[in-house]
């Protein structure tokens, strides 16, 4: 087991009566790629605005590394990467003119400097754009001298905050690929914050979903999706044709192989919608669906295991959020 | 051994990294220098501080009068005469330089927010006080080298024409003179980051200042004139009542600080100003109509120093709490 490198204890921020962040408890590991999920206005940015000490937590702790950002924020950023939401640069100035600038700020001599942001830009695929003007980047460009500008200073935690709100697909791909690569290739822990749930679902080792200032749960995929989905953490989807029978037999038929399904070892619900069968089972049971399908003498279109994805994970989050209030 | 080794190297390397907040300042400076609007306003500066030059040297015989208390220190006169065509030296800076503060520092703050560098450099190993220091020193230094350049180059100019050099006091003066103009530039400039701070926009926050330059530069005084004329004490009035009045009206009056810069840079380039206050009859009865020297000059204008001094702390000061208490959100 790893030690934790950010640490949140009973973390709590409040603007007037509007509670942003209520009792927040959270522990990242070392070389983890920590998934912070949640709607806009959920809380995600304060909190993580706290741990790099830029706003003063109401109540409860954070600690970086060890250091506690609220007392010691300098430390801490010394450490800490932060890439934040639609990230801005001088932009009268080239990319790696931008890039030396945060590197002095990080006090590196000038030399060394232009060496790591020269290294860098290649790394983040921007070697050619390097003497053109930042004012002239497009947004996921921005976004990758974002991220060389995160790295230039060496930390070993680094924040993303939305990252890739606004890029396109393909280039949310790369931006992805280039930061699962880095944090495995040197170590780094990484912080996401998104509100997509594919991309976190893609490169996150472990996820948490942040619904109005409350973090409602934590852990990898499978392991929350079976704390939510623990009556039936296999859904299986049988497409099926009934186009060989007469019109008028072709619901009765249907509803029979419902029966039938519904009568096997360890299947719990049969739903049928548009010529699609969900089937909950408390265990695998591909073989045995599709021996009984075939059995039947309906077509078998498609059979499909379904796994919980981060979208049923998210979605019963929110509809549970919903109740709360 | 190799241990001396290692720590030479490690100080040399510490050697040649430069300190955060200085690299703010370069940064600063380079971008101010690079600037169209700082070009812009330097050559309108330029420009007239030439023509005022000019007007001044072509009136220059004619403003040399016998008896005249100041008539040693005429090289002084450079700044402070004119033929009526252009005002003279001291008044396009005291016009000017409020302009030129403002235009550093209005967008100081509030452009890095709207660019959404603000976070970026807020989340970099520096205190936050290292942002709104360097944005005032680099507009400082900028300020600075720009009016004394002027200056010894209005200096220079003036010498090479008149051809008589100035005495070691003319040259103190003007050294004084520079001193006290940079003092009221960065008040200028310190209202102005203060209002980068308060106002998100920048056009709002240079809309702010140019409001508050135009008030004190036309419409203040107009209203001091009306309030005068309607405590105006009646004819009959003593002695006494007059006085007050007096000081009265010139105490509001210097409340506007292109009224200090005005009187401390008029004492200090006219050494035959002898008070800054009105004068009765008794007191002026046998002075003798004789410059004063530097020291002197300096003693009187001392307060309106002190005032012009408290304005741009108290303007610092008022921007450096609004900024360290502000919650430094992303764009």
């Amino acid at each position: 087991m790893c030690a934790p490198v950010i640490e949140l204890i009973g973390l709590t921020k409040k603007y007037g009566a509007f509670t942003a962040v209520n009792k927040l408890n959270l522990t990242i590991r070392k070389g983890e790629i920590f998934g912070l999920l949640g709607p806009n206005g959920a809380g995600k940015s304060t909190t993580i605005l706290m741990m790099l000490g830029l706003t003063d937590p109401s109540a409860g702790m954070v600690r970086v590394c060890g250091i506690n950002s609220t007392t010691e924020p300098i430390e801490v950023k010394r450490k800490v990467g932060y890439l934040p939401d639609d990230v801005g640069f001088y932009d009268d100035r080239t990319g790696i003119e931008n890039l030396i600038y945060t590197a002095a700020l990080n006090g590196f001599s000038r030399t060394e400097a232009s060496a790591r942001a020269e290294q860098l830009l290649m790394r983040v695929g921007l070697e050619v754009d390097t003497k053109k003007k930042t004012g002239k980047y497009s947004r996921g460009m921005r976004q990758r001298l974002g991220l060389a500008d995160v790295l230039i200073k060496q930390p070993e935690v680094i924040i993303l905050d939305e990252p890739t709100s606004g890029i396109d697909p393909a280039g949310v791909r790369e931006f992805m690929d280039l930061i699962m690569q880095l944090s495995r290739e040197e170590g780094l822990t990484v912080l996401f914050s998104s509100h997509h749930l594919h991309q976190v679902q893609q490169v996150c080792d472990r996820v948490g979903i942040f619904v109005g200032g409350e973090l409602l749960a934590e852990g990898d995929i499978p392991s929350l999706s079976q704390k939510l989905f623990s009556g039936e953490p296999f859904v299986i989807e049988a497409g099926i044709v009934a186009d060989s029978f007469a019109v008028a037999e072709r619901v009765s038929r249907k509803e029979d192989l419902g029966e039938c399904l519904k009568k096997l070892e360890g299947v719990l619900t049969v739903q049928l919608t548009n010529d699609v069968f969900h089937i909950g089972c408390s265990h695998d049971l591909c073989p045995e669906i599709a021996r009984t399908i075939v059995a039947s003498g309906v077509g078998l279109n498609h059979l499909q295991k379904k796994e919980h994805g981060l979208d049923d994970i998210y979605n019963r989050y929110f509809e549970g959020g919903k109740t709360h209030e | 051994m190799i241990f001396i080794i290692a720590i030479l190297k490690e100080v040399r390397h510490m050697s040649k990294t430069i300190h955060p907040f200085w690299v703010i300042v370069n940064k600063e400076v380079s971008d101010h220098v690079k600037s169209w609007r700082f070009i812009i306003l330097i050559l309108i500066i330029a420009f007239t501080c030439m023509g005022s030059l000019y007007t001044a040297l072509s009136s220059f015989s004619s403003a040399l009068k016998q008896n005249d208390p100041d008539g040693s220190f005429f090289f002084l006169k450079l700044f402070t005469i004119s033929d009526g065509t252009l005002p003279p030296f001291i008044v396009f800076i005291s016009f000017l330089g409020p302009l030129l503060g403002i235009s550093l520092g209005f967008d100081a703050i509030n452009s890095e927010q709207n660019k959404g560098t603000l976070s970026r450099i807020m989340s970099q190993p520096i205190h936050r006080d290292y942002l709104i220091n360097a944005k005032f020193v680099g507009a400082l230094i900028v300020i600075s080298v720009m009016l004394f350049v002027l200056g010894f180059l209005v200096m220079g100019f003036g010498l090479i024409k008149i051809g008589i050099p100035p005495t070691a006091e003319e040259f103190l003066r003007m050294i004084a003179f520079i001193i006290i103009a940079i003092f009221y530039v960065a008040f200028w400039l310190n209202l102005s980051i203060f209002f980068s701070v308060q106002f998100r926009q920048a056009a709002t926050s240079a809309l702010a200042c140019i409001a508050v330059w135009l008030f004190f530069s036309v419409f203040y005084t107009m209203i001091i004139n009306l309030i005068g004329k309607a405590i105006a004490p009646p004819q009959t009035a003593s002695m006494e009542q007059i006085m007050s009045y007096q000081k009265f009206m010139l105490g509001l009056l210097r409340l506007a600080p292109s009224e200090l810069f005005s009187e401390a840079t008029s004492t200090l380039l006219m050494p035959s100003v002898r008070s800054l206050g009105p004068l009765t009859m008794e007191q002026v009865h046998g002075a003798i109509p004789s410059p004063l020297p530097l020291g002197q000059s300096l003693l009187i204008v001392w307060p309106q120093l002190t005032g012009l001094i408290a304005a741009t702390v108290i303007c610092f000061a008022l921007s450096y709490i609004s900024f360290m208490r502000r919650e430094i959100r992303p764009r």
